[in-house]
């Protein structure tokens, strides 16, 4: 089904636009989303960045964007069809578009991608990424000071670095505060399912977990967190409103920056290929506000946490961390350099079961 | 590994309201196929049932309400498909295709102001003293009205298509329209009024996910359920009994995964994933061995057009 709708969305987008190819001053921002714009999750804050594009240059922009298009072959006819379509700016905006791109990128020399979250550049791919492990960085932190049965559940998508990444930081910020933490990991090997999510919710839920943190794109865990009467973290966007009672903060993704600068480099004929990797520093990571379910003191050493991370005083994974084997990882005060943490594959000591192959 | 943490009964009470959207679609879309009709549409019309049973229920905050604006929602849907293929002529392949797009798109387009908003809870049945009891309680009293109303719709859908006389003029009409119309059948007015009702099933199993398994609206939210109704029409052989347990299977080992992964069982994920797709197809295949009794099943006009010449 997919692959027809992408296949007539793509035809039609190529029609569409054929028509106003002669108006060539225009430049022409292509966006390629994994999941709905309206998930209030991933793509919604991908497609914001997108709007802020169109606010920041008006005229001299044109955007178009293909939503819900499935990782793998699908993702690479979408691409060509945006390429010969006259986009000269393309913004795959999920890691399993990373090979596709690279491959629509060699076709099309003149054409200049931008991936998120991917590790594989080319003279004309750029990739880009956020550092949302500082924020689980936070969340954890939180976590771990509020829960009750110290059991956390984490929902998680699918075992790539960047995943791995947020587990393991999540859980270091909250074993910090809290020895006895525990984490349950449930991968529903889905980025957007509402069902699956819920249900993974629900077990994780009915095994004692009394606070949520997910790694998916829809706000269905936030539901039923909300429903049970426990905790849950907005991801990707606030989610405020599907919790107003279950949030006790978000990780905000805030791509707008980027995206102007890069549309802004593409006009100015400056663009090269980078690898950006943002924190919140940079504001590329936000932290949603702190719900007033979070104790007063927990908010202040969170938001201490939060300006350390900035300063850079303070890095996510800093040793001693030994790997979930007990082998050493980081010496006392070492810290992770980027090449490993894009890589991450292993969990650390002290969180239960294996990392899916 | 701690599986004492897994309540059997708890999981099958959750596998229950995870398989009941696909159960009451796939139902629908066995009348339809019955009637000799292939209509793809099922993720369309669960979608709009999904948007306009949550739209209805948060407006008159009454989730019947909601159920019911779902299905007709649903069977209006379907009319299109009805109007496209049994007057229109058209490809049953494509139209339901085509259908499924535009629900996709037009309940995205519905729901637009709907994000975020919490529905009115519906209730699971209370009866004192039954529902209390242990075990037997929450297994049997414990439930929503929808989930009782789903199991009794698998008897009426049997009922129907074995026991009555309109429901035998439908089989014949699925099995061999021209005969069908031979005998005076109006084979196009029985076809629409079968589809009608599978859009109005698959519309009500829309609005249940929409309303009571992930209570909010989001944009493609169904996320493929359509497609595993329609697989299971098949897998099921055309047999309402067997849709039953091919949907509680599929929800129960969906459900059972997810619980045993929380619990940290050591098998890869990748693989306990697969198992509700695996178990069920395998289940239903060896259900449905006999291959020669099993193509019986199979409505020897579906997905033909019919234009009637005399």
């Amino acid at each position: 089904m997919n692959l027809i709708k992408t296949l007539l969305a793509g035809a039609a987008l190529a029609t569409g636009l054929a028509g106003a190819a002669t108006a060539q001053d225009k430049l022409k921002v292509g966006f390629i989303y994994v999941g709905p714009t309206g998930d209030f999750g991933w793509s919604y804050e991908h497609d914001q960045g997108r709007k802020a594009v169109v606010e920041a240059f008006g005229d001299k922009v044109e955007t178009s964007y293909q939503e819900s298009v499935p990782e793998g072959a699908d993702a690479e006819r979408v691409m060509t069809q945006m390429a010969l379509s006259g986009h000269k700016l393309i913004f795959t905006t999920s890691f399993g578009y990373m090979d596709p791109t690279l491959n629509v990128a060699k076709k099309f020399p003149d054409v200049k991608f931008e991936h998120a979250t991917g590790f594989k550049r080319a003279d004309n791919v750029s990739t880009y990424s956020a550092r949302f492990y500082e924020g689980r960085t936070v969340i954890g932190h939180i976590a771990g000071n509020m829960t009750k049965t110290n059991t956390i559940g984490y929902i998680a998508s699918f075992p790539i670095p960047e995943v791995i990444r947020g587990i393991n930081a999540s859980y270091l910020a909250a074993k910090a505060v809290n020895p006895d933490v525990k984490m349950k990991i449930v991968w529903v090997y889905t980025w957007f399912d509402p069902g699956k999510e819920a249900d993974a919710a629900n077990a994780l839920i009915g095994q004692g977990a009394d606070i949520i943190m997910q790694h998916t794109d829809s706000p269905a865990a936030m539901t039923i967190a909300e429903e049970k009467g426990i905790y849950a973290f907005g991801q990707a966007s606030d989610m405020k409103q599907f919790g107003p009672n279950a949030r006790l903060s978000s990780i905000i993704d805030n791509w707008s920056p980027y995206y102007i600068a890069r549309t802004k480099a593409v006009l100015d004929g400056t663009w090269t290929s980078t690898d950006t990797w943002d924190g919140i520093a940079p504001g590329m990571v936000g932290i949603g506000e702190f719900s007033d379910k979070v104790p007063a003191d927990v908010q202040a050493s969170a938001n201490a946490i939060i300006e350390k991370l900035k300063s850079g005083e303070m890095h996510s994974f800093t040793g001693p961390i030994n790997k979930q084997d007990g082998s050493a990882w980081l010496a006392d005060g070492e810290t992770a350099d980027d090449g490993t943490l894009a890589g991450m594959n292993f969990y650390v000591e002290g969180i239960d079961g294996d990392v899916p192959n | 590994m701690d599986f004492s943490a897994i309540s059997p009964v708890a999981l099958i009470v959750s596998l229950m309201a995870a398989s009941t959207p696909i159960l009451l679609a796939a139902l629908g879309e066995l009348v339809v196929e019955k009637s000799g009709v292939l209509n793809l549409g099922v993720e369309g019309m669960m979608i709009i049932g999904a948007v306009c049973g949550f739209i209805a229920a948060v407006t008159t905050g009454s989730p019947w309400l909601g159920f019911v604006f779902g299905a007709i929602c649903g069977a209006l849907l379907s009319m299109i498909f009805a109007i496209l293929t049994q007057y229109l002529m058209a490809n049953q392949v494509a139209s339901g295709l085509g259908l499924t797009m535009f629900g996709l798109g037009f309940a995205a387009l519905l729901g637009h102001k709907y994000s975020g908003i919490k529905p009115p809870k519906f209730h699971s049945i209370d009866i004192p003293i039954l529902t209390d009891l242990p075990i037997v309680g929450p297994l049997l009293f414990g439930h929503d009205p929808m989930v009782y109303i789903s199991i009794l719709m698998v008897f009426v859908v049997w009922y129907f298509l074995n026991r009555t006389r309109a429901g035998l003029v439908l089989r014949a009409v699925g099995e061999n329209h021209d005969a069908a119309h031979a005998l005076g059948y109006k084979v196009i007015r029985i076809r629409i009024m079968a589809i009608g009702f599978g859009g109005a099933m698959a519309g009500m199993g829309g609005a249940y996910l929409s309303l009571v398994r992930v209570p909010q609206w989001t944009e493609g939210m169904t996320a493929g359920a359509g497609w595993i109704a329609l697989a299971l029409v098949v897998f099921a052989s055309w047999k309402p009994g067997r849709a039953l347990i091919g949907a509680y299977l599929f929800g129960g080992v969906t459900v059972l995964q997810l619980n045993l992964q929380a619990a940290g069982l050591s098998i890869s994920p990748a693989y306990l994933s697969m198992t509700p797709y695996l178990v069920t197809i395998i289940v239903l295949v060896i259900m449905s061995a006999d291959k020669a009794r099993a193509s019986l099943n199979a409505p020897a006009s579906l997905g033909k057009l019919f234009h009637a010449t005399t």
